[in-house]
């Protein structure tokens, strides 16, 4: 009986190279997301190219309502969890939108973070299995560019970080890994001119994450350069990174 | 419509060009890019060797290779097009099925199999890869999406299996793998003085489903046409533990003087030296049978910056003898050497209105791209032409409308197809557009 790995926002391109390197490993999975239709397609792929047991699952993780169901309906609850779910939007838009700015706190938060308990509850009961958080950079500073998205990212990595203090304080075998990518070549960042030594294949970052997994890591950076940006960006003292334009 | 603008080039490495790449993850996206684009080409794994899938805008189709279904009963595999026959043999092999009909890479994709409709080492007995494709789904230049097979857009199949992507994009594909007992070839070599031997030898081993030789082309006098012949088929060991070989990479480019007259000859002289005088057996692998030049990638650097081109041409079996003959001696006499040179013997056409393959010899030859090179190919041109024969698109960069008109008797056809799903002929290859297709 293969173990499951439930992929939230199982379209995305960071998901599916996660999803694939999990498969290679003999974890079945469980597609969430909204295109079905697609996500049935990447399901027989992954069925066929590593004979395991795929199932794909309708969620919008926007719409608090049906979480609970979705919960619920799975037959087999998973050992472990990839939350990808990821909406940048464009922040000029955003500011002007009530309605753009709950859509990217609460796809990048607050939904996450009310599938993401359900899942915890779980894993207290298991006592052992994982969850693999996608946060990203943008969480460790607001910058003018995309503070909306980054504000959510930053709301996420310190969830994620409480979650493991949690499960390492109730002492048993749940992994909690914090991923921040920096710049990944994706359908999210696709037409921007990102400099190309500073940005990752996804299937870079999924064997990221499967080594940052298998060695219990706490806080995984992809490509790991990115550490040290961010930790030189973070001291930057406030009255020189107000004037910046990163 | 996303784009992303790069130098963009083929296997030779000749021509390179600046081209736009239409980003997409859903077909809705790609239709997107078809319609707001004047021309386009879908580009799989790039291993064409001229400007058959170059043009100022391209859909790249390796994202697009997801394995759709496939039934262990009947081994009836569909796949996105963008799926690599070597993905396929990963997968499929170690459950006992192979290709049924396989080129000397497995580093393309299924589109780009349907599109230049390729043959391998088998093709005297399975002919061309279309034969095993069911059916298949593409886009057209309006953005519609259709169904092609033998009996559903029966014109637009004869017309897409060879058509070089001039009909459309193929997105997903319907095939039928062959079951196999190994992964291993039980293999026979023969060595063979000149090219009477030869064509005795390929006669007398044309029982054997898999036959291919390698030819001195820079042998002269008693020696010309002097090759090593390699027929084989799969064991039945029942060892299908297949694991892909890592391969080496060739990391730079090499100098242009590195291929030369002197250094092809010594190549040549110590290759055929060194195999066993007649005939010899042995039992290898599918990846040394089948793919011996994957095991090196970027192999193509070999030939330095310049680039080089593949002539390849066949020519039908009664003139065949006399027609290579000549050839070999116009090769031999101007010293342009190819370590590469390989000849096959094919079994007849099929009923696609461009493929290549005809029943009779074909001869492929690697040329570094260098001054005098084209004057040379267009003297064998009108070699090919004069016996009847015809030039391979796949491979081709310089052909000339004339030279390709004679040969493909089906051209009219092909072009009525194509007036028909593309009238402002949006489907456009720098080499489309050379040969006025």
């Amino acid at each position: 009986m293969s173990k499951m790995v439930l992929i939230l926002g199982a379209s995305s391109d960071i998901a599916k190279a996660v999803a694939r390197e999990l498969a290679g490993q003999g974890f079945g999975l469980i597609l969430a997301g909204r295109d079905m239709q697609e996500l049935e397609k990447d399901g027989a792929d992954f069925a066929l190219r590593y004979s395991v047991p795929v199932t794909c699952c309708f969620l919008d993780i926007t719409d608090f309502e049906s979480h609970q169901d979705f919960w619920m309906a799975l037959n087999v609850k998973p050992y472990g969890c990839v939350c990808a779910i990821g909406y940048m939007g464009v922040e000029e838009e955003i500011q002007k939108s009530q309605s753009e700015a709950r859509r990217v706190i609460d796809t990048n938060l607050t939904g996450c973070m009310s599938v993401l308990d359900m899942m915890a509850s779980h894993l207290e009961l298991q006592g052992e299995g994982f969850i693999i958080g996608i946060s990203s950079v943008a969480g460790d500073r607001g910058r003018a560019s995309n503070y909306h998205y980054g504000a959510a990212k930053a709301g996420f990595t310190a969830y994620l970080s409480g979650l493991r203090n949690r499960f390492s304080l109730l002492g048993n075998n749940v992994k909690i890994l914090t991923v921040k990518p920096g710049f990944v070549d994706t359908r999210m960042t696709r037409g921007m001119n990102l400099p190309a030594k500073l940005t990752a294949q996804p299937e870079q970052v999924a064997r990221d994450v499967m080594r940052g997994l298998q060695k219990n890591k706490g806080v995984l950076y992809s490509l790991w350069v990115w550490r040290y940006i961010m930790l030189i960006i973070v001291h930057i003292p406030e009255f020189v990174f107000r004037k910046t334009k990163l | 419509m996303k784009t992303q603008k790069q130098q963009l080039t083929a296997w030779g490495r000749f021509p390179v060009v600046e081209s736009e790449r239409v980003l997409f993850s859903h077909y809705d996206e790609l239709a997107d890019g078809v319609s707001s684009s004047s021309e386009l080409i879908a580009f799989g794994n790039g291993r064409s060797y001229g400007d058959s899938a170059l043009s100022s805008v391209v859909a790249p189709m390796l994202c697009s290779n997801r394995f759709l279904g496939f039934d262990e009963a009947s081994g009836v595999l569909t796949c996105e097009a963008g799926v690599l026959l070597s993905d396929i043999i990963k997968v499929f092999l170690p459950r006992g099925w192979f290709l049924k009909v396989t080129p000397g890479t497995k580093l393309i994709t299924v589109g780009g199999a349907i599109a230049c409709d390729i043959h391998g080492k088998n093709h005297h007995v399975e002919g061309c890869f279309s034969e095993c494709v069911e059916s298949f789904r593409m886009m057209l230049a309006d953005g519609s999406v259709v169904e092609c097979s033998r009996s559903e857009n029966r014109e637009l199949f004869l017309a897409t299996c060879g058509g070089m992507g001039l009909t459309g994009i193929i997105l997903q594909a319907t095939l039928a793998l062959k079951p196999v007992k190994s992964q291993n070839i039980r293999q026979t070599t023969i060595k063979t003085r000149n090219l009477k031997d030869t064509f005795e030898a390929f006669e007398a081993y044309s029982g054997q489903p898999y036959s291919v030789a390698w030819i001195d082309c820079l042998a002269k006098g008693k020696s010309l046409g002097r090759s090593i012949l390699m027929v084989g088929d799969f064991a039945d060991d029942g060892d299908i533990n297949y694991v892909e070989k890592r391969s080496l990479s060739v990391p730079l480019d090499f100098p242009t003087f590195a291929l030369n007259t002197l250094s092809v000859k010594a190549f040549n002289m110590l290759y055929y030296g060194k195999a066993k005088m007649g005939e010899s057996q042995q039992t290898v692998g599918v990846d040394s049978f089948f793919y011996p030049l994957d095991a090196l990638n970027n192999w193509n650097r070999i030939y330095g910056k310049a680039g080089f081109t593949q002539y390849q041409f066949i020519l039908p079996k009664s003139v065949s003898y006399e027609g290579l003959s000549e050839i070999l001696s116009a090769i031999a006499a101007s010293g342009r050497g190819s370590f590469l040179a390989v000849l096959k013997l094919y079994g007849p056409a099929n009923e696609n209105y461009l493929s290549f393959p005809l029943e009779g010899y074909s001869l492929a030859l690697d040329f570094k791209i260098e001054k005098g090179l084209f004057p040379l190919l267009d003297r064998l041109d009108s070699i090919v032409v004069r016996h009847g024969g015809r030039i391979y698109l796949t491979k081709d960069v310089r052909v000339s409308r004339e030279t390709f008109e004679a040969g493909y008797p089906e051209l009219g056809k092909f072009m009525s197809v194509r007036q028909s799903v593309d009238p402002k002929r949006k489907f456009a290859s720098l080499q489309s557009k050379r040969l006025g297709l």
